[in-house]
């Protein structure tokens, strides 16, 4: 599995590329450790680019679920974005699409979450 | 083993259907008939059929209660729910008061659900019966005594005329029981419950209620892949949705389809059971859940063979 993440203003956005299953699950677990345990000063709000995730098995929901749970407990937002078919499909059934926001892209969830990290977002696209 | 036969299916305390949820289904019923007249009862059979279960039936409310028919002469049962009281009444219709039979019963644990349609099991009431009962907890027989203690019930425990044993296994070897093999083993419940894996001439049957599992503990997940490990088929607690059984729900003792369906594709099992349904869900949403979790074996299946999925009902037989 793949991973990057960046800061655009005051939200970090991490995209996995892969199936996130049982056999690299973890590998994100720990790729979003810097993330959550040391979040920069003024972040607040994490946003997963999942457009490049192509399914999702139960210990991948369990780390975007742990995720949550650590964002939430620092009063920060977390949302799920450009889901895939697929893996839209196993948010739906897992009822995930209660545990985090979903949007349909990241710029539509920077639109939501903040207005300086869009203009980050759009200054990096340019 | 010929067939598992379900008795009660429903978790954490019987439910039944009400008025309004059967007028329900009669009106789309009737409805969907859309003014057709049936020239068969094979005819009115068949529209009836195509309804499916929320359309003209229901999947029940009884309390676990499962038997596994051997073929022995001798009664397989898994767990004391409410769904005991039918069974127990068929047995009798079957044999009558004059032909003492043996009971074989298998605990998962002694929460009040599991065990609350003892004290109307009608064989305990006749002399000459056999109840063997069975569990890898040291209280089996003080919570079953407990229940129908005054004011709780008005017929003692001790005043039942039917043989009653209580024989505690050792988990995770085999025991050689009324013709099965049977093992069991440790599962995820407040006071801890058992699984069991009942084999007998090349069948495998599983059943695994009341168990939580913990997505992050990979020994877990293995000790659980390798007891259902080439299974003929799996009963399995899927009352929760994933996230609420790792949410809000965490540390309630009891698992998802999701994680269902997961282990027994890593097992090679052949067919999954969904069961212990939660009792606020109507016949529409087990419906529901049912069809999910079909769809989400299809879109996890990979290499690993196809897996049939169904959901418990009361009444529901299976043959192995």
């Amino acid at each position: 599995m793949e991973f990057s993440s960046r800061s655009l203003a005051d939200v970090v956005v991490a995209a996995p590329v892969g199936p996130i299953d049982h056999a690299n699950a973890q590998a994100l677990e720990r790729a979003l450790v810097p993330v959550l345990n040391g979040p920069e000063p003024g972040m607040k709000a994490l946003v997963l680019d999942f457009s490049g995730v192509e399914f999702i098995s139960s210990m991948g929901l369990r780390v975007v679920m742990v995720a949550a749970k650590q964002m939430r407990g620092r009063s920060m937002r977390i949302a799920v974005t450009a889901l895939t078919p697929v893996v839209k499909e196993v948010f739906d059934i897992a009822r995930f699409n209660h545990v985090t926001e979903v949007f349909p892209s990241v710029r539509a969830a920077l639109e939501q979450i903040s207005p300086a990290a869009l203009a980050a977002f759009e200054a990096a696209s340019r | 083993m010929k067939c598992v036969r379900f008795w009660g299916t429903r978790g954490s305390l019987p439910v039944a259907l009400t008025a309004a949820a059967v007028r329900k289904k009669v009106i789309a019923a009737v409805r969907g008939a859309a003014g057709r007249s049936f020239a068969s009862d094979e005819e009115l059979d068949a529209y009836v059929d195509r309804l499916g279960m929320a359309g003209s039936g229901t999947y029940g409310g009884h309390s676990p209660c499962v038997e596994i028919e051997t073929g022995t002469g001798e009664y397989v049962l898994c767990d004391l729910g409410t769904g005991v009281r039918p069974f127990g009444q068929k047995a009798m219709a079957r044999h009558g008061a004059g032909s003492p039979q043996t009971y074989h019963v298998f605990m998962s644990h002694v929460h009040w659900d599991h065990i609350m349609g003892f004290p109307l099991f009608t064989p305990a009431y006749i002399r000459g019966n056999r109840i063997r009962i069975y569990g890898g907890h040291a209280v089996l027989e003080e919570a079953l005594r407990r229940q129908q203690a005054a004011p709780s019930f008005p017929v003692d425990f001790s005043a039942l005329p039917a043989t009653i044993e209580f024989i505690r296994l050792d988990p995770d070897k085999p025991h050689d029981i009324a013709g099965l093999t049977v093992t069991l083993t440790l599962q995820r419940h407040a006071g801890d419950s058992y699984g069991y894996r009942f084999s007998s001439a090349g069948k495998t049957v599983i059943y695994s209620t009341d168990s939580e599992h913990a997505l992050g503990d990979a020994e877990e997940t293995h000790r659980f892949v390798e007891f259902f490990r080439d299974s003929d088929l799996v009963i399995f607690d899927a009352m929760y949705s994933l996230a609420d059984a790792i949410s809000v729900k965490a540390d309630w003792g009891h698992s998802s389809n999701i994680v269902a369906v997961e282990l027994c594709q890593m097992a090679g099992a052949r067919h999954l059971c969904l069961f212990h349904h939660e009792p606020v869900h109507s016949d529409e949403a087990i419906d529901r859940v049912l069809a999910e979790t079909r769809r989400f074996e299809e879109i996890s299946r990979g290499g690993y063979a196809p897996l049939r999925v169904s959901a418990a009902y009361d009444g529901m037989e299976i043959t192995l």
